[in-house]
């Protein structure tokens, strides 16, 4: 069948099942039903702390073709996936499916076990390895991409069954009480794991930072875990949380972030009460420099800042410039430190974060965000998860979650890239949808989304060079040259969900 | 008479670095020099010269006036930098290292036979001497009067501070004589006096005070080592909405006046002398250049 992007996208996949083809515009009210949260399983009499993670995992009721789930706030640092793979193949269960909120490529021991037939599928975002092995064909059944939003959507509909969420805790009590604010693996927020915490069938909690009773404070609590487990450690702190991440000093990366900061000034957003979410990368973090500037200059307090948060925005907090930050993943140690230390720094989970289908996320209270892209098309739709060779090498992360929710979004991507063009007349694979881009922002020009052709006009008077997306992309090609499109095999090997639950995209294997 | 091109910053981009000549135009520097002097170490002399030439042919610099500073023509590289680089897009050449007029006369006569050879207007190709040296200092009026080709005069604070044996320093109180002897030379020949770079990238507040300094003496633009230094240099050289409308009501009350047949001039109780009205011009010439009115 086709869908609302001209995809082509099979009905049925084995191991995923029926699939639902992505509508023009994203189904943002339908008839939602939640699934029985299982906090209500009765603990067991002996008590949750169990010897180790084997007694944790027999007890669990662990079958074979089980789904069992892992949250990604260890990052580059995480022993907690490996360690609990290795034992379940150990023990010999086969036919398991993993859905992880992302792997990461420390996590390229997941390889073995997919190659011998212990995990038989994921459902989850894969950076590095696991998506290179899946682009070459060496799972079964495809992955099944999906963003923050839409990962706590399909858990909280049913969409998405866990069985067992093992969550990895930087600090646990021996009754299930977590948090990731104290300990040597400290991550601060823990907010990818709320959803698996209240609808898994078992929960355990796996800790090197063994607390008295009761810990405080407490971000998954007590009533939602069934068993504890003291490891040795659950990660590597190097792997964790960075060090400060340094504002871009390249003068073309500076440049597209001053005019990033522009065109939100140009679009009057920049005023009391203003909210914002940037990413991490370097140019983000340099437009919101500018944005910062602007505020202190103009004597301007902003509401919220949102997303992964960076020393940028504690800044920012600190300095009285934003009332507070919704933190869903603390990127470095003084994210970490602001949200042990100040009460406005709240930590929010997935589902508060960017549910399209719940009570009300906070992606709908962006003013604008920030976000970048590996290709962007005439369409403006955006490409994150593919490399220019067709590879599977990156989530979706909040992508389309907070591009769908804020009222101006941004695309910031410099327009060459070494010899390869960002600005391509089709994305090799559609992560976010074109209608929810507003503005696209390179070195050599902006291009505005022809919806709005009143933002435009602002965005000219201001004085930005604005120029039409498709001279955009005749620029980039008149200096590369038209690019080759990878070749691909018929074969899919990853499946890209809306934040909806509806199809927007598959990934196919490589050609090599 | 004064000359009505903006040139506010120059931008020296290494002519061995592709990837910035190639982005060079993006951050709206009135004149991009494509260096091949001291920007490039001996051993890419060649390969730099190759390469500037060809990005002179194929790279978009937009609308920017495209400068090439060459080797003085004392060295190796001079003369081969020089049949190098003339061609259609190339708008004028920094010549380093200036300490008598006929370093610029030579300079010049080669540009004569290049143009007729190459098909391209005679006179076209603009030199921009740069003194950089105690002798090039006090001979600097004869430098800025050798030829019809001049249109500004640099000069280079790094190397003359080293000749004259005096410390570089944040102030600049060292390049005090040069900057006057820099200005008196370019007024006497009718061109635009350009002032040295300011080497810390990271220090706006040295950087906005030193343009402001060398506006005040009369400097028309400054010299450029990263992009980031444009804008604040452009906001400085730039006429203000106020400076532009009391240049504005000045040039209407002298138009009125001529009209009128009127000796004695005044606005607003104050005498319009030649003065005046001659820098009245010259902000309305600069607002016109940077698209103000």
């Amino acid at each position: 069948m086709i869908n609302g992007l001209g995809k082509e996208i099979p009905e049925y996949i084995e191991g995923i099942g029926k699939l639902k083809p992505y509508r023009h515009t994203a189904n943002n009210s339908p008839k939602v039903t939640f699934q029985k949260s299982q906090c209500s399983d009765k603990a067991m009499e002996s008590g949750k702390l169990l010897p180790s993670l084997k007694d944790a995992i027999l007890a669990s009721g662990l079958e074979d073709g089980m789904t069992i789930s892992f949250h990604h706030h260890l990052r580059n640092g995480d022993h907690v996936v490996s360690m609990v793979l290795d034992l379940i193949s150990e023990i010999g269960y086969r036919d398991i499916t993993i859905a992880p909120s992302a792997l990461f490529p420390v996590h390229e021991s997941v390889i073995k076990h997919i190659k011998s037939g212990v995990v038989r599928a994921i459902q989850g975002s894969v950076n590095g390895p696991v998506g290179r092995l899946a682009s070459n064909g060496g799972f079964n059944i495809p992955v099944l991409l999906r963003s923050h939003g839409g990962r706590a959507r399909a858990i909280e509909s049913g969409d998405l069954t866990i069985d067992i969420a093992f969550i990895a805790a930087p600090s646990a009590d021996n009754y299930g009480n977590i948090n990731g604010l104290q300990g040597p693996s400290a991550c601060g927020s823990l907010g990818y794991c709320f959803a698996d915490a209240c609808y898994a069938k078992k929960v355990i909690a796996i800790t090197d930072n063994l607390v008295e009773y009761p810990l405080s404070p407490i971000s998954v609590s007590q009533n939602y875990v069934d068993f504890v487990v003291k490891v040795d450690q659950i990660g590597d702190p190097s792997g964790i949380v960075s060090g400060t991440l340094q504002v871009t000093r390249d003068p073309i990366r500076l440049i597209i972030a001053e005019n990033a900061a522009r065109v939100i000034d140009a679009s009057g957003l920049i005023q009391e009460g203003f909210s914002f979410q940037t990413g991490a990368g370097g140019i983000s973090l340099a437009a919101g420099e500018f944005i910062r500037e602007m505020m202190i200059e103009r004597k301007i307090r902003g509401s919220f800042g949102s997303g992964g948060i960076t020393e940028f925005f504690v800044q920012m907090l600190e300095e009285n410039l934003l009332e507070a930050l919704l933190d869903v993943q603390s990127f470095d140690l003084e994210a970490v430190r602001s949200f042990r230390e100040n009460q406005n720094h709240i930590e929010m989970g997935a589902s508060f974060y960017a549910n399209p289908h719940n009570k009300g996320c906070a992606v709908n209270k962006l003013d604008t965000v920030i976000l970048g892209a590996t290709q962007v098309d005439t369409d403006f739709n955006v490409n994150v998860n593919t490399e220019s060779d067709g590879v599977l090498l990156h989530g979706i992360g909040g992508h389309m979650d907070t591009a769908a929710g804020a009222k101006l979004t941004i695309i910031t991507t410099p327009l060459l890239r070494g010899r390869l063009p960002m600005v391509v007349n089709k994305v090799i694979t559609v992560t976010t949808p074109g209608s929810t881009i507003d503005v696209v922002v390179t070195e050599r020009g902006i291009a505005v989304n022809p919806k709005h052709p009143e933002l435009e006009n602002n965005l000219k008077n201001a004085g930005l060079h604005v120029v039409n997306i498709h001279d955009l992309k005749n620029e980039a090609y008149s200096i590369t040259g038209t690019p080759e499109d990878p070749e691909f095999l018929e074969k899919i090997i990853g499946v890209v969900e809306y934040r909806d639950g509806t199809v927007l995209d598959v990934i196919r294997q490589v050609k090599e | 008479m004064y000359s009505y091109i903006l040139r506010r910053t120059g931008i020296y981009t290494p002519g061995n670095n592709p990837y910035m000549i190639f982005n060079s135009a993006i951050f709206g520097a009135d004149t991009i020099v494509l260096d091949l002097e001291d920007g490039v170490s001996v051993n890419e002399k060649d390969a730099a010269r190759i390469l500037v030439r060809n990005a002179l042919t194929y790279v978009d610099f937009r609308q920017s006036e495209v400068a090439v500073r060459i080797n003085s023509l004392s060295t190796p590289y001079g003369m081969k930098d020089l049949m190098s680089v003339v061609c259609e897009r190339l708008d004028a050449i920094r010549l380093p290292k200036c300490e008598h007029s006929e370093d610029v006369i030579k300079v010049s006569k080669i540009l004569d036979k290049l143009e007729l050879e190459r098909g391209l207007t005679k006179g076209r190709i603009k030199i921009m001497p740069i003194i950089e040296s105690a002798l090039g200092a006090h001979n600097s009026v004869e430098i800025a009067c050798s030829d019809k080709r001049i249109c500004a005069l640099n000069f280079g604070g790094e190397d003359y501070t080293a000749d004259i044996g005096a410390e570089r320093t944040r102030e600049g109180e060292e390049l005090f004589d040069i900057r006057m002897k820099v200005l008196t030379a370019a007024s006497i020949a009718g061109i635009n006096a350009l002032d040295t770079v300011f080497g810390d990238i990271n220090d706006i507040e040295g950087l906005t005070a030193e343009t402001r300094l060398v506006k005040k003496l009369g400097f028309d633009g400054k010299s450029v080592i990263h992009p980031r230094q444009i804008k604040i240099i452009h906001k400085v050289f730039t006429p203000s909405e106020k400076e532009i409308k009391k240049a504005m009501r000045i040039i209407n009350a002298l138009e009125e006046a001529e009209k009128k047949r009127s000796g004695v001039i005044a606005l607003g109780g104050k005498m319009i002398d030649a003065p005046v009205a001659a820098r009245a011009k010259k902000v309305l010439l600069l607002a016109k250049a940077a698209g103000l009115v």
